[in-house]
This record gives C-alpha cells, structure tokens and sequence, in this order.
C-alpha cells in the first residue's frame, strides 16, 4: 500500500512541475507591455527601464524561472505586480472561501449521486426515466446559468437567502453556511447530474457479474448484495468521476464567484486575468494543482483500500 | 470510461462483421423520435446561427435607449436588453460565434486526440506512453482556470482561448480513440487484412477508421456541449472582445443589468440550454443505437438460437402430459420454459423442460454449449440474468411450487437448503473482499452465528473441501489464490449450510485436467457423505460417468433423452446422445472432451 500511494505521489509532484514551468514558460515569454500596463502611457523610457528591473524582467527567462523556483519552493510564491502584497498572504485569505464551497460541493455530489445512482440501477423502471432524463438536462444547463436563475428566485423574488457575498466560518457558522447554500446548490447541480449517471452504470455492471449471482445464492439479503458488494465494486468507478467531478468544480466555481460576489480564488483569477497581475495568477495555479494532485492522492488511495487489486498493479 | 470504450470496440466490431449497411447506427438514430428531434433542433440552431446576417432584423449593435428593457413588442420581438439592444437579433448573431467558438475547439481536438490515439493505439510504444503521460497531465488541469492564466498572452480573442481549450479537450478523443483501435487491432478481420499483406495504412482507413467513427461522433457530440459552456462561462467572466456578441457575453451583459430587464437573463441561457442538450441528447441516441445494432446482431445470435415471435410461441410442440413426479423426488421440474428479452425480439433459450432429482441421487444434465443447460440451473434457483424470465412451467422443490414464491421465501431457500457451486471460480468471488469474509458473510445472516462461530465453521470448511493452509486461504483476496483453490472455496460455501440440493454448474470447465479431477473427487465425496441431491450440469460426457447416477441430455432447449447412466451409456435412443458419446466411444480418454468445445462465457 504504501509503495503504492508513494508512486502516486511521485507522479503529483512530477506534474505540479511539468504544469507550472509549462504555465512560467508561457506567461512570462511575454512581459513586453508589462511596464506600461503599470505605470500607463505617459511614463518615460528610464522609468519603464525602472519598472522592469524592479520587477526582474530585465534579466534572462532562464534565471527569473530559477529564481521563482527556489522562491516558490520555500513558500515565498513572489508578490503582486499591482498591490505588492505577497502572493503568498493574498492565496492564503482567498484559499479557504473557495474550498469551502468546493468541498461542500464535493461531500454534496458524493452523497447525491451515490443514492440517486444506485436507486436508479436497483430500482429501474420511471426512477430510472427520471434520473436519465435529469441527466441530460443538469448536463445541458451551464452551472453559471443556473445560479443567475438561483440569484432571481431564491435570493431578489422569495428573499429567503443572501443572493450575494461571503461570511467567513469564524464570524458566524450560521451565515457562513446560509452564504454557501445557493453557491454550492448552483454548482452541483451538473456535477450531481453526471456523476448519478455514471454510478448508474458502474452499479449495473456490477450486478451483472457472476459473484454477485453466487452470493445471492447464498442467501444474503438484496441490501447486503447491493450495499456492500455492490457499492464497494462500484466504488473505484465512482471515485474516478468524482476527482474528474474535483477538477471541473473548481472552473464552476471561478464563474460562481463571479454570480454570487464571493471573494475567493475565482474572483481573484478573473481580476489578476483583466489586470494581468502574472505573478498572482502563477500562485492560483500553483494552488489549485497543488489541491488536484492532493485529490487525485487521496482518491488513488481510497481506491487502493477499497479495490485491494489496484495496489498490485 | 476504458470499459465503455472497450464495450463499444466489440460492439463496432460485431456490426462489421455482420451489417454491411454504411452508417447503421445514425440510421437507427433518426428512426428514434427523441434522436430525430435532437438532431432537427440542432439543425435549427445551425441554420439560423449561419443565417444570422440576413434574418436578423436589426443591427445587433445599435443602440436605442428609448428600447433599454423594452418587453417584447413589435420593434424587439423578444424586447430589448439593458442597453437598448434587439435581444432577438444579438441570440441569432451570436449564435453563429458562439458555435464556431465551439467548432475550433471541437476541431482542434478531434485532429489532435484522433491522430495521436492512432498512432499510440496502433504502433503503440514509446509514443504510446508519451501521449498517455501527456493526456494524464492535461486531464488534470482546470481548463478554466489555465485559459484565465493565459488570457494576457492570448489577447481578448476568443478564438485563440478556445485553441488552447481543444488542446486541454483532446485527451477525450484520444484516450477513446486509442482504446478502440487497440480493441479492433487484434480483431479477426484485421489480422486476415495484414496476413494478406494490406499496408498498415490502407488497414487504418479501411477498417479502423470505419470501426471508430461512430464513437467519435457520440464524443464530438459531448465536446460540442462542453466547449459551448466553456467559451459561455470565459465570455461571462467578462474575458471575450465586447463587440462580438456571444451567448456567454450576453448573460455577463443581462447579469449587470439585472434590475433593469431580468428577463433577459432567460434568453442566452436558454439557447445554451438547448443547444447543448440537443447535442447529449444526440450523443445518447447515437449511443442507444450502438447498443441496438448489438443487441440485434448479439443476443440471439451468442445462443445459437433463432429469434422466435412472441406469435409462433403459441404453436409451440404440444407439452405432452406431465409426467408423475419420481418417487421422493427433491426436485421435480415439469413444462419449464425460460425466454430473453421482450416482444418480437424474445428469445427463448429453454422450451419446456421436465427433470427430476431425487434425494442423494446425482443427475448429469449435459448437452452442448447454448442448449439452455445453464438457463435450466439458473431458474431452479431464481437467478436468472437481466432480460430473463419462467415463461412457463413449474419446479417443485420438495413439494413447494418455486415460480410462485416470494424473494424473501426464496432467499430463506437459497443457501440453506438449494446451493450452487458456479462454473468459473475466480470471477465468482468478489474481488473486494477476503475469502473468508465471503464465507462467514452467509454463515451470519442465513444461520444466525455469532461471528467467532462462523469463523470457525468457515475454516472447518476449508479444511473439509481439501485446502491444506485454510488460514492463510481465509485471510488471502481472491486474486491472491488459484482457480482449483477458488473453487474449492466456492464448494465450501455451498455445502456450508448442508444443503438438500446441489447445483453444480460446468464446476470443472474452466480447470485444468489434474485440478478436475481432484475437483471431482471431492465433488463425490461430500455428496456420498452428505447425501445431497445433486444437478451437474456438464457438456463433458467423462464428467457424466465418472458421477452421475442419472443423465438428462439437452439440445435446443428441450429434454431429448433421460435415463440411469449405464443404460444411456449403453444404449442411447436419441441421434444427438449417440452423436454427444462418440469420443468416447472411439476410445479417447475420458475427460479429453473438455478440451473441444464450450466456448467461455
């Protein structure tokens, strides 16, 4: 088990690399207009000299990257070319809304698309109709579209919930939670849809397999075959959708801050994108892989414990 | 996602050997009425997007602040957005950037992931492990958050983003591709097409390249979706050139102006809306379509039976009049009928069968592969496959009519007093769990032990059916031990609550010659010791006489001969038992027949 997660480690480390150099590579092959954006059209020639060599772009691409490597692998992630905060202290307080709502989002499209997928493959029949039908349509339905939709009924027409804004956890647990209810309902309701499908089909394939033939056989009871035999088989499946499922929450969630005003990681990428604050941008995707390799880590490992055959390969 | 590649691989490759019709599946798509209108709407949106200029009614750009959150009227026929803007004639402009946004990306994909997928799929290698490494890292990215990293470099454009974006889609393709070329590779038809010396490239496009196409299109249709929500939500972020309308722009223009005409906040989102579900709607029936060509050209077919009408079953060979039960008969099996499926593509696999075991009595039920044998077994026990049902007939288990009971009945049956020993070990141990968990499991809840006692129970069990370390058997996962170990772990939990009936089904098939025999023995053993009823289904004539007290022998679902073993031996009636015994009686030894014939299920 062990050697197994330590590979799978290896490999996140390997691609946290490859993506960021990849990322360094791009964004900074191009700081030409870097100065000017900053300092705006009248400044003079020496102060756009100034400018770069203040910042460092004045020297090779090679060292800048050396440079940001070292930095990065100490926590010092550079500093804002626009509020020169650290771009280290700017993750940490925007870090914490967004996984909030990633992580709500996730635990709520485990749990929903476990039950409504199993229901589906046990059950058949209109049960069944219903949840390929919600299929297509939670698929169809852009989760930003949806949560405008959320905004102008729940939030300005009913006034049931605040249609705008973050309270952290400390503040008040209440409103920290009231504040994420229509977020995180905005973003699973894709994520909900497709995984069901797909734990559907995996629960179905199990349930034609011969052991499970031969265990009811035995005699066990269709809750046990299905709870605990069927559900741990499917499980691997489900768990693969669900890292995928990781993955396009956090771009659901970028457009999601946008609707609901939330200062998380998000709305920092969006305003560092428009500004083309590159060293802040930098630090976001150095997180966010950061936090998809450590899902893809765990997921690996749970799959291991639970499919005691994935540990050998 | 690789198993459903690899079914639609054998899928496609059933339909070439046998349709020789071009493009089955989108015949079968159009022909399907939720496919049909997908595709018509689809059509629509494409058509009025590429004719945008021209019916457009007015410029999507001017300006009229007098109209600024105009309801629907004459002038704005879907009212005017929160600029004074035409609503109607923005949608239709849009439309047509919005999908060649989609197109490039989708493009871009397709040349990338079809061509590396090829390549790796059919000369694998070195490559083949380049682009699976690339395709890895690039499915681990957030697109979303990578195209807003890059938005300086790639200008306000949003052509360029969605390049990059069909870079970051491509492993969708590839990794499908790469699966279903390496599934038709080894396909008979295209090692006959390369033995007879065709180059690797004519191979491609004769027979890959058809064999994918299908899939690829279900794929295309779903990038297609993704890709429109993509460029809407990078457009609603407000990264995209104001001067395009787009379908995402003018959410991102309504959401500012939402108090000045909510309204039209409804209009952009409800052409992606439907859009992109016309597009997974279209993918699901191109995908249903694939499963009916293979249900068309599988089921019936892997029984070697023909497809008979629900009509035709009426005139069905008379039943004779049932015979009496045998005298303490534990089974009595009488008119038994078994079908697949429904209306006109019905199957049936076992057409009236009458049986009899009685207590201690072991009784072969042979016949080749597809005589419904099997399909007999598993409706004595109530375990048929999905698709399956009694048609008709009865089955009395010591006295008590089992068509006519209920699951939980059933359930108290199953395990205490019917067992089953099932034909491949391996694949009828669950994966996941010890062995000996999958022991005690049934030991707990059909006996009621306590957990200690079924521990020890199921070890005596292991120790009973021959396994010299039942412990370490106990503690190992089932991939862990053998087949003739697992097998012996599949007896030991079907004697474990001695049981009046056995039903062993092809328990030797899937062994080698030593590991049946011993197999065997044992089987003969614990019936003897037991005196259990036993059912051996077998095609293995040696099987027969090495055991059997009784023979029932099968072909095309019916009963054509029973009797004691050494009177059929001796005198078989029926063509087909004559013709099933002549190995043996050309003198081959005994269980050399296992070798020839039953192909793997």
């Amino acid at each position: 088990m062990t050697p197994f997660l330590l590979r799978r480690l290896l490999s996140g480390v390997v691609l946290v690399f490859m993506v960021t150099t990849i990322t360094f590579l791009l964004m900074y092959a191009s700081t030409a207009d870097v100065a000017r954006n900053l300092l705006g059209e009248n400044a003079t020639a020496d102060q756009l000299a100034a400018k770069e060599a203040q910042l460092g772009l004045d020297r090779p691409l090679y060292e800048q990257y050396l440079d940001w490597l070292g930095g990065s692998l100490t926590g010092d992630l550079g500093t804002s070319w626009f509020t020169s905060e650290p771009v280290a202290t700017v993750l940490a307080a925007r870090v914490p809304v967004t996984l909030s709502m990633v992580i709500g989002a996730m635990v709520v499209t485990a749990v929903a698309s476990a039950v409504l997928g199993v229901a589906a493959a046990v059950r058949g029949g209109w049960f069944d109709r219903i949840i390929q039908v919600v299929g297509v349509v939670g698929f169809s339905l852009p989760s930003f579209w949806v949560a405008l939709m959320l905004v102008l009924g729940f939030a300005i027409s009913l006034r049931l919930l605040p249609a705008t804004g973050y309270v952290p956890f400390s503040e008040s647990p209440a409103d920290w939670a009231a504040t994420l209810v229509l977020p995180v309902t905005a973003l699973v309701i894709g994520g909900v849809a497709a995984s069901a499908q797909q734990v559907r089909g995996a629960t179905i394939d199990v349930l034609r397999r011969d052991y499970v033939r031969t265990l009811r056989a035995r005699g066990l009871s269709e809750a046990s075959v299905v709870c605990r035999h069927a559900l741990r088989n499917a499980a691997p499946a489900a768990l693969n959708i669900l890292s995928l499922q990781f993955i396009g929450l956090f771009g659901g969630a970028v457009v999601i801050e946008r609707v609901f005003a939330i200062p998380g990681l998000g709305s920092l990428t969006v305003n560092s994108a428009l500004l083309g604050d590159v060293p802040v941008l930098l630090g976001v995707v150095v997180v966010t892989v950061v936090m998809l390799v450590t899902v893809n880590v765990v997921v690996d490992g749970t799959t291991g414990w639970v499919n005691p055959k994935a540990r050998v390969q | 996602m690789s198993g459903a590649s690899r079914t639609a691989v054998s899928r496609t490759a059933v339909e070439r050997g046998r349709d020789t019709a071009r493009w089955p599946v989108l015949r079968s798509v159009t022909s399907d009425a939720i496919g049909a209108t997908a595709l018509l709407v689809l059509l629509i949106v494409i058509a009025l997007s590429l004719l945008a200029p021209w019916i457009a009614p007015n410029d999507p750009n001017l300006v009229r602040i007098d109209m600024a959150g105009a309801p629907p009227g004459v002038e704005y026929l879907l009212g005017g957005d929160g600029a004074g803007r035409d609503i109607l004639s923005r949608l239709l402009i849009a439309g047509g950037f919005t999908l060649l946004g989609a197109f490039i990306a989708v493009a871009v994909s397709v040349v990338i992931g079809v061509v590396t997928g090829l390549i790796a799929g059919y000369f694998g290698r070195s490559f083949d492990i380049a682009a699976n490494t690339a395709s890895e890292a690039l499915m681990a990215l957030p697109a979303m958050i990578v195209l807003l990293a890059l938005f300086r470099t790639l200008g306000s454009s949003m052509y360029p983003a969605m390049i990059v974006f069909g870079v970051m889609l491509s492993p969708l393709f590839f990794r499908l591709v790469r699966g279903l070329v390496i599934g038709v590779k080894n396909e008979l038809f295209v090692d006959a097409a390369r033995v007879s010396g065709i180059g690797d490239a004519r191979i491609i496009g004769r027979h890959i390249l058809i064999a994918i196409r299908e899939p690829v299109i279900v794929q295309i249709a779903i990038a297609g979706g993704i890709a429109i929500v993509m460029q809407s939500g990078l457009e609603f972020l407000g990264l995209g050139d104001p001067r395009i309308p787009t379908w995402g722009g003018m959410l991102q223009d309504a959401f500012d102006d939402i108090s000045v005409s909510p309204l039209s906040v409804v209009w952009p989102g409800a052409s992606i809306g439907i859009t992109v579900a016309s597009l997974a709607l279209l993918g699901n029936a191109v995908r249903d379509g694939l499963q009916r060509v293979d249900d068309r050209n599988g089921l019936a077919g892997r029984a070697g039976l023909p497809i008979i009408p629900d009509t035709a079953r009426a005139d069905h060979a008379p039943t004779p009049a049932p015979a009496p039960a045998l005298e303490d008969a534990i089974l009595a099996v009488r008119g038994l009928r078994v079908d697949y499926g429904t209306g006109a593509r019905t199957a049936e696999v076992v057409r009236g069968v009458d049986l009899d075991v009685r207590r201690g009595e072991v009784l072969g039920l042979v016949g080749e592969s597809g005589s419904g044998k099997s399909q007999t077994a598993f409706a004595i026990l109530g375990l048929l496959g999905p698709g399956g049902r009694i048609a008709g007939g009865s089955i009395l288990f010591d006295g008590r009519e089992l068509t006519a009971v209920t699951p939980a009945e059933r359930r108290k049956l199953l395990g205490r007093r019917i067992a089953y020993v099932p034909q491949e070990p391996l694949s009828n141990l669950d994966p996941s769990f010890r062995v000996g968990f999958q022991l005690v499991e049934p030991l707990k809840a059909v006996l009621g032990l306590s957990a200690d006692q079924a521990e020890r129970r199921a070890l005596e069990l292991l120790a009973a059916v021959g396994l010299p370390e039942p412990r370490r058997v106990f503690d190992a996962y089932p991939h862990e031990i053998s087949g003739g170990m697992a097998q012996r772990v599949l007896i030991a939990g079907a004697i474990a609550c001695d049981p009046e009936l056995l039903i062993a089904d092809e328990v030797t098939a899937a062994l080698d010659v030593t590991t049946q025999a011993e197999i065997l023995d044992l089987l003969r053993e614990l019936q003897k010791e037991r005196s259990m009823g036993v059912i051996l289904v077998t095609h293995d004539i040696g099987v027969v006489a090495d055991l059997c007290d009784r023979v029932a022998v099968m072909q095309d679902g019916r009963i054509v001969e029973t009797g004691d073993v050494i009177e059929l031996f001796a005198r078989p009636r029926h063509p087909y038992t004559r013709m099933l015994l002549e190995p043996e009686l050309d003198d081959s030894p005994l269980r050399e027949s296992a070798h020839h014939g039953e192909a793997r299920r």
